[in-house]
């Protein structure tokens, strides 16, 4: 499929497929179109040509809402609702399927144990009933995943969800969500710009360089067998970085000696 | 100042039935209109444009306009109705401002979020935009209550109570205590409403529910006792009371007085005075049925309404035609004159009129060119300064116009030497005034009349017959008797006319 906005093509000619229970990974630099093909896929945004099938169902036949209660979708940028507490942020799209009262409050406590809002030093009642505005950042994107994962989605769409947190938050969330994964044998589309983060959860990786896709493959394929030079290029950053800190932290010690 | 405090009950609830419902149904109209303009981006700027240029109109010519444009639509154009109508277009810009402001301002992420997880348009609209405007919505709801209260305190001269009754009423006869009522009791009102809202406010905004329950409590209350004091008087199957008009000056509001105690008395119908009408409408509120009687003038009648020129006719004439015609034309029965008669006069101070040997007109002609005379607004513009200075060649060093108030006193302090007064003015006595003799009929005669609306001629002829015995019973020494008594003495219009009634010994 394509995107074209105006003048601008965002995503060109791009074709993959995202077996079940696999995560893949959407990595590329800033405008490289991995979050306009993530939108395409819930139809937050349609593409100008092109198709997505979803278990063989094309989705521009599907309603755009019922669609996307089907796909869970944690945000960049939060998107939390700041008028709603913790429970009705996680309920919002069971709500919306009409659920009633007591399966929805069931399915928040399961949530909120699952991505481990409850051992907090405070009681699951108490979290539930918290408006989202007084959390931490990493709580409130574990409330994120939460609110994804809400209606049981087959399929998750996740933009850049850890970018905006402190490192060893960062990491803990990332080991989260792949213990979460792996319990519940999701599907996942994971759009990031951090190699690292790439490495360690994908199962796959497509890498996106100005709005094409540059190659996909595993991990150790990709390592071993770039096909451009920006995807060699990019497969070296984590190394190069790891090298750089090694060199920095030798050359204070030696300063620190003499 | 009790008998004030007294009205206090009927005038609050009737501005607070005002100002709730207007503001009520304002912002069921405005926060959908906002919502529309938001979701079809060329109406935005049309809709609001429109909004502010009702806000432009001055409140007191808003309120006024709906008189005719109520009335050429067949519907209720005196009380109620047109100051409701006015005073709801006046709330809408603020609503609908903050409406539009409100949802523009919600975090586009926010709403890609609600799309996200799967809404509806019409559900991000209600569980997401609307929820998130709404600490703007409700500031603007804040804005439009203060407003409306204050504006709502206009709506008398179209015919509706409110407590701008006292701050007219008060204006008119110099009753400074019933301003000072009606001032400070729409103060309370609009402070009161500005809190309630205000705590509505903040807890919509901080999301703190006591605050969010306590003042929608506190306004559902407000609510429910407007709709219920609204209500009530419309089941009441009893009939209604007779309806008698008053204009906007002193002996209006003591002979509308006279007549509703007059028409109790003998006929046992309750009754209802809507004071301060303004000059032109009281007559089309007879008209169309909206008051069933009040007093106006032969004068005003001929040459305002009539639209005749004045041509010298005599009294009886002038009266005999204006009969015939407001039979004829609307149905409107003309029950007979009071017996005095209020019109332009010349009037100076009786030591200078006694010195000069002045007591008519005609005696001041010599002396005119050496005189400033002095009038009301209106007068040096109306026919009647036309016909003096035609009929009697007068010509005056120099006019000054003023209000009527300071008419007078300037007469007294020989700021001028003549003034225009009036001829049942209670301070032509007060101030010791020789009131100079029309010797050549320049003026029309002004007769006070009483008027009766076409269907107080078909179904309450009792009413009408009742009326019968104030005929020519008010002479215009006691009418500028009672005028004097309301303006000098500050008693109440109420008090003077019930006097007026015990002295003439009715039943």
């Amino acid at each position: 499929m394509s995107k074209r906005f105006g003048e601008l093509e965002a995503v060109t000619s791009l074709s993959l497929t995202v077996e079940p229970g696999e995560l893949l990974v959407l990595l590329g630099g800033s405008g490289s179109g991995k979050t306009t093909t993530l939108k395409m896929v819930n139809r937050l945004i349609d593409p100008s040509a092109g198709a997505i099938l979803l278990d063989g169902e094309n989705i521009a036949d599907i309603e755009p809402h019922a669609l996307r209660r089907r796909i869970g979708y944690v945000f960049q940028r939060l998107g939390l609702f700041p008028h709603m507490s913790v429970a009705e942020n996680i309920a919002v799209t069971p709500s919306l399927l009409g659920w009633d009262a007591e399966r929805i409050s069931e399915r928040v406590d399961e949530l909120l144990r699952l991505v481990e809002l409850d051992t907090e030093t405070e009681t699951k009642h108490e979290m539930r009933d918290r408006p989202v505005t007084e959390l931490s950042g990493g709580q409130q994107q574990r409330v994120g995943v939460a609110r994804a994962l809400a209606a049981k989605p087959k399929l998750m769409l996740l933009d850049e969800p850890f970018g905006a947190l402190d490192p060893i938050t960062h990491e803990r969330l990332q080991h989260s969500f792949v213990r979460i994964r792996k319990e519940l044998d999701l599907t996942a589309i994971f759009v990031t710009h951090d190699m690292l983060e790439a490495l360690l959860m994908g199962d796959r990786i497509a890498v996106m360089h100005e709005g094409r896709l540059a190659q996909i493959g595993t991990p150790s394929e990709l390592m071993q067998a770039p096909a451009t030079e920006y995807v060699e290029q990019l497969m070296r950053t984590p190394k190069r970085q790891a090298d750089a800190v090694e060199r920095l932290l030798r050359t204070r010690d030696d300063e620190v000696v003499s | 100042m009790s008998d004030q405090l007294a009205l206090l009950p009927e005038y609050l609830t009737a501005h607070l039935q005002l100002s709730l419902l207007a503001l009520a149904l304002g912002a069921l109209v405005s926060v959908p209109l906002g919502v529309i303009a938001t979701r079809i981006s060329w109406l935005e700027q049309p809709v609001l444009g429109a909004a502010s240029i009702i806000q432009t109109i001055p409140s007191l010519a808003l309120l006024a306009v709906m008189v005719p444009v109520l009335a050429a639509i067949n519907l209720q154009s005196i009380g109620f109705l047109p100051a409701f109508v006015g005073l709801m277009l006046y709330s809408i810009l603020p609503i609908l401002r903050n409406t539009v402001t409100g949802i523009a301002g919600v975090d586009p992420a926010l709403i890609e979020a609600a799309r996200g997880v799967g809404m509806t348009p019409r559900q991000q609209l209600f569980r997401v935009e609307l929820p998130l405007a709404a600490p703007v919505i409700v500031a603007g709801l804040r804005t439009s209550a203060v407003w409306i209260v204050g504006t709502a305190t206009l709506s008398t001269p179209v015919g509706a109570t409110s407590l701008g009754n006292y701050i007219f009423s008060g204006l008119q006869t110099r009753n400074y205590n019933a301003v000072l009522v009606g001032c400070a009791a729409a103060a309370a009102l609009a402070i009161l409403l500005d809190g309630i809202i205000f705590a509505l406010e903040h807890g919509v905004r901080l999301r703190k529910r006591a605050y969010t329950a306590g003042a929608s409590l506190a306004l559902a209350a407000l609510f429910a006792y407007t709709v219920v004091t609204f209500a009530l008087p419309l089941l009441d199957d009893s009939g209604r009371p007779i309806r008698i008009g008053a204009k906007t000056f002193t002996e209006q509001y003591i002979l509308s007085e006279l007549l509703a105690r007059h028409i109790e008395r003998q006929t046992g119908l309750e009754t209802e005075v809507l004071s301060s009408l303004g000059s032109t409408v009281a007559y089309d509120a007879l008209r169309s049925g909206q008051i069933d009687l009040y007093v106006d003038y032969s004068g005003t009648i001929w040459a305002t309404v009539m639209n005749r020129p004045s041509l010298g006719e005599s009294r009886s004439q002038v009266l005999r035609e204006v009969t015939q015609w407001t039979k004829e034309t609307h149905g409107v029965t003309l029950v007979g004159t009071l017996g005095f008669e209020n019109s332009y006069v010349l009037a100076m101070p009786e030591s200078e009129a006694e010195r000069l040997r002045i007591s008519t007109i005609g005696d001041l002609v010599p002396y005119a060119s050496g005189m400033e005379i002095g009038g009301d607004y209106e007068f040096f513009a109306r026919a009647e300064w036309v016909a003096l200075q035609d009929t009697y060649g007068l010509e005056f060093a120099d006019r000054r116009a003023m209000d009527s108030s300071l008419m007078y006193q300037a007469v007294e302090l020989g700021n001028v030497d003549i003034i225009s007064a009036y001829t049942t003015d209670g301070r032509i006595d007060a101030l010791s005034l020789r009131v100079l003799e029309d010797d050549r009929n320049a003026i029309p005669p002004y007769d006070a009349i009483l008027l009766t609306s076409p269907g107080l001629a078909r179904e309450r002829r009792e009413v009408i017959a009742s009326l019968k015995a104030l005929i020519d019973t008010i002479s215009a020494p006691n009418m500028r008797k009672m005028n004097r008594a309301v303006d000098e003495d500050k008693r109440s219009p109420y008090e003077v006319a019930m006097e007026f009634l015990e002295s003439e010994g009715r039943p």
